[in-house]
């Protein structure tokens, strides 16, 4: 899988997609956010990085997290979930959701039910732009001018995953610093006026660890 | 009848007939979000919304939509959707659904039988016309139908009712477009197939949001963009597609002409066109070339506001480029000077040569899902079918034999929808009949619609769901959606692709073409009317469009499948249809093109100390057209539940207006209260407001009605407005969610 942020023009057909896979059961496990639509349109898709050392299946106390020889990490399976929620507060990318109603976590597993039979992913079928490509490495990056980037540095974890993100050329790694919060810095909603409302509407909806 | 009076108007109960039409909001499949579903049939059709017309399966399970499936195989979206096409099956089995004819009683809405609500509807019609002459009964139909409904429309209106006034929502989309292409070229076509994007070195797009309005489009602009491709974009706000633009010319709403002229003038200046085409196949290039003299790049940067060096830089890279392609939609269009913005840009096309080869072309992105189809087939006040026009003898001799219908019994041509508006209040038409629109939300000037329908005597509305518009009607007949009948539509590359019928309608609503085709037997019109499926209805408009320049002769449901669509014009059985148009010649006479020479003119209204701001509407990804099908899904109304109004924050700060605070925008014609969005990603003198709601949230209750003198398009893209500050308790709108709070630990 390959996200291209400077394609995504944050129409969101991935996140109606997602829920229409039969196993997501109307649950979206995928997420567009506006960077900030007072300064810009532009918008960045979410999925699961698949990472190949997935820190979620590293924080389950209940093994509950399993990867395909394919390298899909997939949902917790329902019998071993504990509801302990570790997974989501540890997912270096805030990926998984924990689902109430279920007592289940839920995650992007690349539509597993789909990919296994050789279609492609619901939200790399539909995206309209190619901000979301699902192909083999050989096939898609010749094609473009971007570069696969899959090496993320968050403070001092590592992590190394199995989609890529299409960067300009001078990228090696995506590096955050740790997002600011331990550091003591300004979190975003201490001063509100400088991200608009849609953004924050949108995170409501989008970006709340439950479904 | 005092209709000033509120407690005589139409819609005396307007709470009540929200309550039991909606638009609510609904978000699952009928039965809910099932995984161990037994699917009977998976039915390849195409997306019920706009003209990329994606290819679509839809998912059956017991005569239900349940589902969409991509369809990967069809060459234009190869699976790829936006979100209005993931969740348009979801409006099928939409609780606020049209189930029976409804008929007004003490202005509430009581179901009836068939029978009861067309009787009605003929009696009424047949009054009318008896009291007040043929021409008191206006017909207002769509694009959003099939072709075969659309030509249905135009005959019903002419052989069925006899009336002159028939006319469509095209005129509110590009018809613009269409008036210039008929003039520039002779035919009103996009020139060239969509293949043809990936191969032009530059693409110079203008007033085309195409990441909102037409995000599949963006598929081919990225496969340019891989191949090496720039884009120029040419709009006064920066949006998700001018982000990208290698140049974005952030212009002055209304002011393309000189825009164009001026990039025309330093081509000239500069040797880059191409004056061997100009010559052989052209007409009008000196007249063109004296005008644009006056627009060196610093008139056309004082007009436009765009600086001089990016007119010169966007003239170079466009003139060198060995391929080129110009498209524009509804920006450029929907102005009172809309054919003249069109023609100006034609002219860049004319003058380098870049027309008629792979990767060498131009055209507008058609809007509607069959807005181009819609414009072919005579549901135009002044057309007939294949292009025909009804003030020609010869065509109205063709059309006439095909119909078998007296030659003077067909009446002559109408007036455009807008003016027949005009109509309805100086009492001229009494009657309506309309499909597939909402006035309410989709004609400019909103109050003065309104009054238009209160005025009618009476008023017959198809619909699936009650939209804004059909409150006001005195009978609404339940119709079908396009996943409950078949039929063709034309993309907007001309290519002519076939929607597939997957289930019936539910309750007792029917298909449209059921329903115009009884009313014609109740008017005692049988003969004309003797169709018994929409293939019938396809078969007589072949041979209505036969050698007219939309001529489908040679194109047959089972050749569209067979082809994944077929372009038009396709003459013979035997013929594969046309992709690319003007490759050896154009369609006026002398088979050459015309330059237009245009002067700049500025929008009938410009800001001034009372407004001084230029109002501009447009659309949202979530939402189509007058929103009465996208309005109603959870999931579209959740990305984008109100409109808005983007202002630039040094606006702002001057207005001293946050974001998220409501304001009051106010024109000379109306006022409406709206969020703010402050936003650096439009023109300090612009704002902008989607235009997809009705009632008190329509951008159309301050929009300009003046319109374009040949298209008729009105003035949606400019006028003058001012935005008040609302000293009132209803501050800030979004409270909570402007927190951001989390919802981890609750639920």
């Amino acid at each position: 899988m390959f996200i291209d942020p400077q394609r995504c023009i944050g129409c969101r057909a991935c996140v109606a997609a997602c829920r229409e896979c039969a196993t997501h059961k109307g649950y979206s496990m995928i997420y567009v956010d506006y960077l900030d639509r007072s300064e810009t349109t532009a918008t960045m898709p979410t999925v699961c990085m698949h990472c190949v050392e997935p820190t979620c299946a590293l924080v389950c106390p209940a093994d509950a997290i399993k990867t395909t020889d394919e390298g899909v990490v997939l949902s917790a399976l329902k019998p071993r979930c504990l509801d302990c929620r570790n997974c989501v507060n540890a997912c270096p990318f805030g990926v998984p959701k924990y689902n109430t109603e279920m007592h289940l976590q839920m995650k992007c597993d690349m539509c597993f039910d789909r990919s296994s039979e050789g279609l492609k992913p619901m939200c790399a079928s539909v995206c309209p732009t190619g901000a979301i490509t699902f192909g083999k490495y050989q096939d898609i990056v010749p094609l473009r001018r971007t570069k696969p980037v899959n090496a993320h540095v968050f403070g001092n974890q590592k992590v190394e995953t199995k989609v890529y993100l299409m960067l300009p050329t001078d990228a090696d790694a995506v590096e955050v610093d740790g997002c600011g919060v331990f550091e003591g810095r300004v979190m975003p909603e201490q001063h509100p006026g400088t991200e608009s409302w849609i953004d924050l509407q949108v995170e409501q909806t989008d970006k709340s660890n439950e479904f | 009848m005092p209709t000033e009076l509120y407690s005589m108007s139409k819609v005396s109960n307007l709470e009540q007939i929200i309550a039991d039409f909606g638009p609510h909001l609904h978000d699952a499949p009928y039965d809910g979000w099932r995984a161990n579903r037994v699917i009977d049939k998976v039915v390849p059709t195409h997306c019920p919304y706009c003209a990329v017309q994606c290819g679509m399966n839809l998912l059956v399970e017991n005569n239900h939509v349940v589902g969409f499936e991509p369809r990967y195989d069809f060459p234009v979206n190869e699976g790829r959707l936006c979100p209005k096409g993931v969740t348009a099956y979801l409006q099928v089995h939409h609780p606020d659904r049209l189930l029976h004819p409804l008929i007004k009683r003490n202005g509430s809405f009581e179901p009836a039988s068939w029978d009861e609500a067309l009787d009605l509807v003929v009696s009424k019609f047949k009054e009318l016309q008896s009291k007040h002459g043929k021409d008191s009964i206006g017909v207002y139909s769509g694009s959003s139908l099939t072709t075969e409904k659309t030509y249905l429309m135009g005959k019903f209106a002419r052989a069925g009712l006899g009336t002159r006034y028939v006319d469509y929502n095209g005129r509110l989309c590009m018809v613009s477009a269409a008036s210039a292409n008929n003039k520039a070229f002779g035919i009103d076509r996009a020139a060239n197939p969509w293949d043809d994007i990936p191969l032009a070195e530059v693409l110079l797009i203008a007033g085309a949001n195409c990441a909102e309005t037409f995000p599949v489009l963006n598929k081919f602009l990225w496969q340019q963009r891989d191949n090496g491709g720039c884009w120029i974009i040419v709009d006064p706000r920066e949006t998700a597609t001018a982000r990208q633009g290698d140049l974005h010319l952030q212009l002055k709403p209304g002011t393309d002409v000189a825009l164009a002229n001026g990039m025309l003038h330093v081509l000239i200046e500069e040797k880059l066109i191409d004056e061997s085409f100009i010559n052989t196949r052209t007409n009008g290039w000196e007249d063109t070339k004296t005008v644009v003299e006056r627009y060196s790049p610093g008139v056309a940067a004082e007009m436009t506001g765009v600086p001089a060096e990016k007119i010169v830089r966007a003239a170079r890279i466009y003139g060198r480029a060995k391929t080129s392609m110009v498209l524009h939609a509804r920006g450029i269009e929907h102005h009172s000077h809309g054919v003249n913005n069109v023609l100006s840009y034609i002219n860049l096309v004319l003058a380098t040569g870049s027309i008629g080869k792979p990767g060498r072309g131009y055209g507008t992105i058609t809007g509607q899902g069959n807005g181009q189809g819609g414009r072919e087939h005579g549901q135009k006040a002044d057309q007939l079918p294949g292009q025909r026009q009804i003030s020609n003898p010869e065509h109205r001799k063709h059309v006439c034999q095909v119909w078998d219908l007296p030659e003077e019994e067909l009446p002559q041509a109408g007036v455009s929808v807008v003016e027949m508006f005009q109509k309805m209040r100086a009492g001229e038409i009494r009657g309506l009949l309309s499909i597939c629109n909402n006035v309410m939300v989709s004609l400019p000037d909103t109050n003065e619609v309104r009054r238009s329908l209160e005025g009618l005597d009476f008023y017959a509305c198809i619909d699936f769901f009650m939209s804004e518009g059909s409150r006001y009607a005195d009978v609404v007949l339940p119709g079908s959606t396009w996943s409950e009948d078949e039929g063709v539509t034309a993309n907007s590359e001309g290519r002519v692709v076939k929607i597939n019928k997957a289930a019936d309608p539910p309750g007792e609503a029917k298909e449209d073409w059921w329903i115009v085709q009884e009313i014609a037997h109740r008017m005692g019109r049988e003969k004309y009317f003797q169709f018994k499926n929409p293939r019938e209805i396809f078969e007589e408009l072949r041979i209505a469009s036969r050698g007219g320049n939309a001529d489908y002769y040679g194109i047959t449901w089972e050749k569209i499948e067979r082809q994944n669509g077929v372009f038009w014009p396709c003459p013979s059985e035997d013929h594969p249809g046309t992709p690319r148009l003007f490759e050896d010649r154009f369609y006026h006479p002398d088979g050459k093109a015309r330059f237009h020479a245009i002067e700049f003119e500025p929008a009938q209204e410009t800001p001034d100390e009372e407004f001084p701001l230029i109002l501009t509407s447009g659309r949202v990804v979530y939402q189509y057209l007058s929103g009465n099908q996208t309005r109603r899904i959870g999931f579209l109304v959740e990305q984008c539940p109100e409109p808005y109004v983007e202002i630039h924050p040094e606006t702002a700060l001057k207005l001293k207006v946050n974001d998220g605070e409501r304001v009051r925008v106010v024109s000379r014609r109306g006022e409406g209260v709206f969020p703010v969005l402050v936003v650096k990603t439009i023109r300090k003198d612009t704002i902008f407001i989607p235009y997809h709601w009705g009632e008190q949230l329509a951008v159309n209750q301050l929009t300009n009605p003046e319109l374009d003198p040949i298209s008729k398009i009105p003035e949606f893209k400019a006028c003058a407005a001012r935005i008040e500050k609302i000293h009132s308790r209803q501050l800030p709108i979004v409270g909570e969610k402007r927190k951001g709070s989390s919802r981890s630990e609750f639920r």
